[in-house]
Formats: C-alpha cells, sequence, structure tokens
C-alpha cells in the first residue's frame, strides 16, 4: 500500500468505507464536469500517470479556485516529493506518494522553498501585492 | 542591472539547497533516472556527448561585470576555462562535472544567478531586445517587462511541468530585434491611439523540427492584463497541448491543430474567468520593479562626429559594430565573438575577465549577451568609442562584422552536442574563411547566415537569410541549404519569415562554394545596394538561387539522366 500524506502528516487510511463517495478524475477529464457533484464528495482524486505529467496541477487549481471545492484534494500516482511544494500551492491537501518513496522524508519537500511570486490556492494574493499591503 | 530583494534571493538559495538534495538523493538511487532527468533539467543541466553540460540564465541578457568575472571564475574552477554564449542569451559550460554542478550553483547565487527552467518542460529564460533601454526606437524599458514576467514565471505552481519547454520573447521597440515571431509567446510593445501601453500578443512561433511563424491572437492587450492573458494561454497549453509525442507537444502544435481562431477563442474564454483578478498587474509592481533596476549615471554630452577620426579600420568598426544611442554622446558597442576561427558564442576565462574590466571602464559596469551570440557595451561614451576599439581588437573582439555574413550564427553542433546531427562550427569558419575580404564582406551588406547541427534547430537556420542545416545520411554528414528566412521586422519591409529549402544537401566541402554562388546570384539580381539578399529573394522567389547551384531544369535532368546511366 503506497504511503499517503494528509495535511503534511503521515497517515495510514483505514479501509473505505462503502457511503464514501470518491471522485477520480483523470489528465484528460474536465473538472467543469463534476463540479454538481463537488459538494456531496468525500474526496476527490486527481491522477498524475507519470513524474512529468503537470495536467493535474491545472485540474486542482480550478476545483479549488473556479469550482469552490472545499473538501479533501488528493493527489495519486507517480507523486514524490519534488511534487510536494508546488502540488500544495495549487490546492491538493493529500498525497498518494509513488511506491518507494519514504513519506517522513518527503515531507520537506513541502518546504522546498517558503514563498512564492504567484498567487494560487494556497497563496490568494500574488507576491506583488501582498507586499503594498 | 536588477538587484534582488530579499525574497528573490532566498528563492534562489532555496532552489541550490533543493537541488544539492536532489542530486544526492539520484546518487544514492532513491531517484530514478528518469526523475532525476526531469529535475536535472529543469536545472539546465544535461548530459552530453562528452560531459554534462550546464546552461546557465542570463535573464533577459544582462549581465553585470561581478556577474561575468564569476562567470570567468566558474569556468576556470569548474570548467576548462571557456563558456559558450547561446542565442537564448544563456551561457553553456560543456565540461562541469555532476557532483559539483550543486556547487557550480551555489557560486552563481552568491551573485545573483541560477540555472532555474534553462532546460526541460518549463518556462525558459526569456529573451529580449540586447538594445533594451538604449535605442533610440524604444517605447518601453522591456527589461522592467521581462524581470516582471520572469518572477511570474519562476516555480509557477500550475504550470512547472508543462508538455514541452515554453520560451518567451518580449520586444519594447519599434524595430522588432527580439525575434518575437519565433517563440511560444512573442510580445511586441503597441502604445494605442490614447497612449495607453500594451502588447500584441503572438502565439505559436517556433523553429525545431516543425518551423512555424506565430499567430496573432490578440492586437492589443492592456499592460495590467499582462500576467492573467499569459495565465490563461499556458493553461490551455497546459491541460490540452499533446503530451503523447515529444516532437507535438509544442504549442505551436496545439495551435496549429485547433487553428488559429479557435484556440484564441479558448484563450479568450479561460481570460474571461480570470481577467481582474488577483494576478492583475498594479501601477506599484511596475514601478517598484523599475526601481530595483541600476540606472546609469548619464553626463550631459553631445554627439560627436565620428567620421573626423581618420584612423584606418575605425570608421568600418564604427559603421557595423557601433549602435545610436538615445541619449547624446553615447552609443552602444558590439564586442564580436564572431572572430573567424572561434567557435561563434564563445568566449575565454580570460576574454570575461578582460570584458568586465572594459564594462567597468567605460560602460557603467554592465552588459548585454545578444540573441546573435555577441556581447552589447550598450552605455559608452562616444569620445572613448576610439579607445575601446583599439583594446577590443587586442582581445580579437572587434571583427567589423556585425549584420554580415560572417557574423554567423551556429549552435555547439556535432563537436559537443548528443543530439546534433553534423558540426557546425567547422562550417561556419570555412564559410567565413572563404568571405575573408572584408570590402566585399560590405558589398554584400546585410546578411545573416545561421547553421544549426540538427533539426532541433538551436543555430536558428530558418530565420538565416541564408540557413544551413546538419542532416545525417546513412551516417554522415550532409548539408541543406534554405533561402529567404528572416528573425523579424529588424527594418520595415521582410516580416519575419521561415526559408525555403533550396534542394538536395551538400557534403561538408560544398558548402562555401554553395553559398559564394548564392551570394553572386544576389549580386547580380539586386537593384540597389539597398536591396538586401533576403529582400530580392523574397522579390524574384528561389528559383534564380536554386538554378544557380544546381544548374537550369535542363542541366539538372541532363545530370540524373547522367548518373543513373552511371548506376
Amino acid at each position: 500500500m503506497a504511503a499517503l500524506i494528509k495535511r503534511r502528516r503521515v497517515v495510514t487510511e483505514s479501509e473505505p468505507s462503502p457511503e464514501q463517495k470518491v471522485i477520480r478524475l483523470e489528465p484528460t477529464d474536465d473538472p467543469a464536469t463534476v463540479a454538481d457533484q463537488l459538494a456531496g464528495a468525500t474526496r476527490v482524486e486527481v491522477n498524475f500517470p507519470k513524474f512529468g505529467d503537470g495536467r493535474g496541477f491545472s485540474i486542482g487549481r480550478l476545483l479549488r479556485e473556479r469550482y469552490g471545492y472545499k473538501g479533501e484534494l488528493r493527489a495519486v500516482g507517480h507523486i514524490t516529493r519534488d511534487h510536494l511544494f508546488f502540488m500544495e500551492s495549487v490546492g491538493f491537501d493529500a498525497f498518494e506518494l509513488r511506491e518507494g518513496e519514504d513519506p517522513h522524508e518527503a515531507l520537506a519537500g513541502f518546504d522546498d522553498f517558503s514563498e512564492s511570486y504567484q498567487a494560487s490556492p494556497l497563496r490568494p494574493q500574488p507576491l506583488f501585492r501582498r507586499r503594498v499591503q | 542591472m536588477y538587484r534582488y530583494d530579499e525574497i528573490d534571493q532566498r528563492l534562489v538559495d532555496e532552489r541550490v539547497r533543493q537541488f544539492r538534495g536532489q542530486t544526492e538523493r539520484f546518487l544514492v538511487g532513491k531517484l530514478s533516472e528518469e526523475e532525476f532527468r526531469a529535475l536535472r533539467l529543469r536545472n539546465g543541466l544535461y548530459i552530453q556527448r562528452y560531459a554534462p553540460m550546464l546552461r546557465i540564465a542570463i535573464p533577459y541578457g544582462l549581465l553585470s561585470t561581478r556577474q561575468l568575472r564569476k562567470l570567468a571564475e566558474i569556468t576556470r574552477r569548474y570548467d576548462r576555462g571557456y563558456g559558450h554564449f547561446s542565442t537564448r542569451q544563456n551561457m553553456q559550460l560543456n565540461w562541469p562535472k555532476l557532483e559539483q554542478v550543486p556547487d557550480i550553483l551555489a557560486e552563481l547565487a552568491t551573485v545573483q544567478m541560477h540555472a532555474i527552467q534553462t532546460s526541460g518542460n518549463s518556462f525558459r529564460n526569456i529573451t529580449t531586445d540586447h538594445f533594451a533601454g538604449v535605442a533610440r526606437d524604444e517605447i518601453i524599458d522591456s527589461f522592467v517587462w521581462c524581470e516582471i514576467i520572469r518572477q511570474w514565471s519562476t516555480f509557477h505552481p500550475e504550470f512547472s511541468f508543462l508538455p514541452r519547454k515554453f520560451k518567451f520573447a518580449l520586444n519594447g521597440a519599434r524595430s522588432d530585434r527580439a525575434a518575437v515571431a519565433v517563440h511560444d509567446i512573442g510580445l511586441h510593445v503597441v502604445k494605442d491611439e490614447r497612449g495607453e501601453i500594451g502588447f500584441k500578443v503572438l502565439v505559436g512561433g517556433g523553429l525545431g523540427r516543425t518551423p512555424m511563424i506565430g499567430v496573432v491572437i490578440r492586437e492589443f492587450l492592456p499592460w495590467r492584463h499582462l500576467l492573467t492573458y499569459v495565465e490563461a494561454i499556458l493553461r490551455v497549453y497546459n491541460r490540452y497541448g499533446r503530451r503523447d509525442n515529444i516532437h507535438k507537444a509544442r504549442i505551436k502544435i496545439l495551435v496549429k491543430e485547433r487553428g488559429a481562431d479557435k484556440f484564441r477563442e479558448e484563450v479568450e474564454a479561460e481570460w474571461a474567468q480570470i481577467k481582474d483578478g488577483p494576478a492583475t498587474l498594479i501601477p506599484e509592481e511596475v514601478e517598484r520593479i523599475a526601481a530595483r533596476f541600476t540606472r546609469p549615471a548619464y553626463e550631459h554630452l553631445s554627439d560627436l562626429d565620428l567620421d573626423g577620426i581618420a584612423v584606418p579600420g575605425f570608421g568600418t568598426w564604427v559603421k557595423r559594430n557601433v549602435h545610436p544611442h538615445k541619449v547624446p554622446g553615447y552609443a552602444a558597442v558590439t564586442l564580436s565573438l564572431k572572430k573567424t576561427g572561434v567557435p561563434p558564442g564563445d568566449v575565454t576565462a580570460e576574454q570575461m575577465d578582460a570584458v568586465a574590466d572594459l564594462a567597468d571602464r567605460y560602460s557603467f559596469g554592465e552588459l548585454r549577451v545578444s540573441h546573435e551570440q555577441n556581447l552589447v557595451l550598450a552605455d559608452v561614451r562616444q569620445s572613448d568609442l576610439l579607445t575601446v576599439w583599439r583594446e577590443a581588437r587586442q582581445l580579437g573582439l572587434a571583427t567589423p562584422n556585425l549584420g554580415l555574413l560572417t557574423n554567423i550564427i551556429a549552435c555547439p553542433g556535432g563537436d559537443f552536442c548528443a543530439l546534433a546531427n553534423a558540426k557546425s562550427i567547422p562550417v561556419a569558419e570555412a564559410i567565413q574563411r572563404r568571405f575573408d575580404d572584408l570590402d566585399y564582406l560590405h558589398d554584400i551588406g546585410e546578411l545573416d547566415l545561421n547553421i544549426s547541427g540538427c533539426m532541433n534547430a538551436c543555430g536558428h537556420h530558418h530565420v538565416g537569410h541564408i540557413g544551413i542545416l546538419g542532416v545525417d545520411k546513412n551516417g554522415e554528414e550532409w548539408y541543406q541549404i534554405e533561402v529567404g528566412g528572416n528573425q523579424g521586422e529588424i527594418r520595415p519591409g521582410v516580416k519575419a519569415a521561415l526559408g525555403k529549402v533550396i534542394g538536395p544537401s551538400f557534403a561538408r566541402a560544398q558548402v562555401p562554394d554553395v553559398v559564394e554562388r548564392l551570394i553572386e546570384c544576389y549580386l547580380e539580381r539586386r537593384d540597389s545596394e539597398a536591396e538586401r539578399f533576403v529582400d530580392v529573394v523574397h522579390r524574384i522567389g528561389i528559383e534564380p538561387f536554386k538554378e544557380r547551384v544546381y544548374g537550369s531544369a535542363d542541366q539538372a535532368a541532363a545530370r540524373r539522366h547522367r548518373e543513373r546511366a552511371v548506376a
């Protein structure tokens, strides 16, 4: 079972219960098509099939910013610590790491950078606006 | 020169720490080859034919002498005492050691430099006019806008894993000296009738194996919307750009497959959702960035009559390598890195130190790297030109060939690059040797000759007035010739254009002869000295050039007949 990080903590997940509603999106899926189901979802999973496949970053950001999704947003697939800073910035809060990635070591990835120039779900105002506040 | 603030510096330092960790994890086997490849590439590190290659970013081509001296020091300490300036205004080192790259990056960070996003499927170093800030036809200071985009594109959380590389150029003057039409995004400044500043937005241009001229998707984008609009373009690309085939993954393919109108609609629809959002620029930010640039403290001088200086050789150099300056009494000087026998764009550590001394003494401690692989001292007093010329000549940097045939753009080619099909450097040298008569060169007039060692087109052969492409035929090096390419509307007339192949390729030894025949044809056909080679090609088409090189259709048929008979 792949290691799981939720809200920057390493966790083990209990068996899924039948009433859980999980929406899973592939990189080619348009998040607009699930917009009306988001309110009832236990979590949304976005698949990153390859290390360098960046489509899920846009999907995650749109789910948060455009479709107002507030629940668990989980990145699954080929996830390493090198993705975590960026994924957290665009709104992911749960991460199923790829096989072999040590979750405790991976936690350091969230702190790869301490600041970001851009606006994102994690930092709704870009740095240049925060500077003048 | 843009000066980092505390946050700019911190991010670069954090990148060094991150990459050091990634390198260590790779060396102990915690990162796979494929994973580390993606990570090292976005730090400019390739594994090349003989050794790794490290590409160091020189954002929009602007360098301080302190940075140049650091580059010299790095090439001595970690490399073989020389570097190569690329067509993306960056510097490449050909012999660093993988384990030492984190140390090199740490050294660079001490002078506000880095190798961030200089390669890989990322938003690359933004390029611009090498006369930004000093050109007489300038509308805005490109550097300020480039820095705004540099910051926006650095570690963008949504766009750090694009389908393919992404190249961005911005031009802030009337003349296009930034080749904006052959970039993934090209911005050309526009001032509307009310005097508001904005940009014409071109998308989907590029060279490589599928060369294309960018299409205009917006005639006027007010400056405040710059970042949201670029974000809309990048989002459409990130979501829908092809990822199944590396050769079809650039945004130009998406634009082509969708059609320009459909693509424009998609971008505009995406933009409508984020327009006026938090990323909308504010005047305070533009002013803040502008204020972080150091500015030369110009003296009040008047323009000099340089024609009056009757020193042999000087006048020719002034004519070719000195560019007018917007401040009276000053001029911009191009130091040529195109001396015959030296690989185009190559510079030794000693030259770097010497150029730094020159720039300190005569150009306020700054210089620029041009996309034509030369160095520019942008703020030289006209009264110092004679001295600068004498010193530059001693350094081998005063070849008076700017804009002329021997100012060849060439990639490192098969001598260094693992991707190359053929060598570029010896071809450049052979042509330079053939055209060593300065009077003849000046008579030929303005001519861009560009050489790429493979179809990835790092030597921009598609936009050379004469373009040469190295191809592989059964393991042998051959060269295909194009004519009529043009990098952009540097002067009114011929717009950006891609060259057309004149016919079957040639052996390396034949290339100078072919170029010579093309030139003869041009000289016979031009209607005046003002009509350039590229103008003639566009006026009369490529047929006369083809005929001159291969013979007439009848001769060609006869040759084919003979060849068949022999076979």
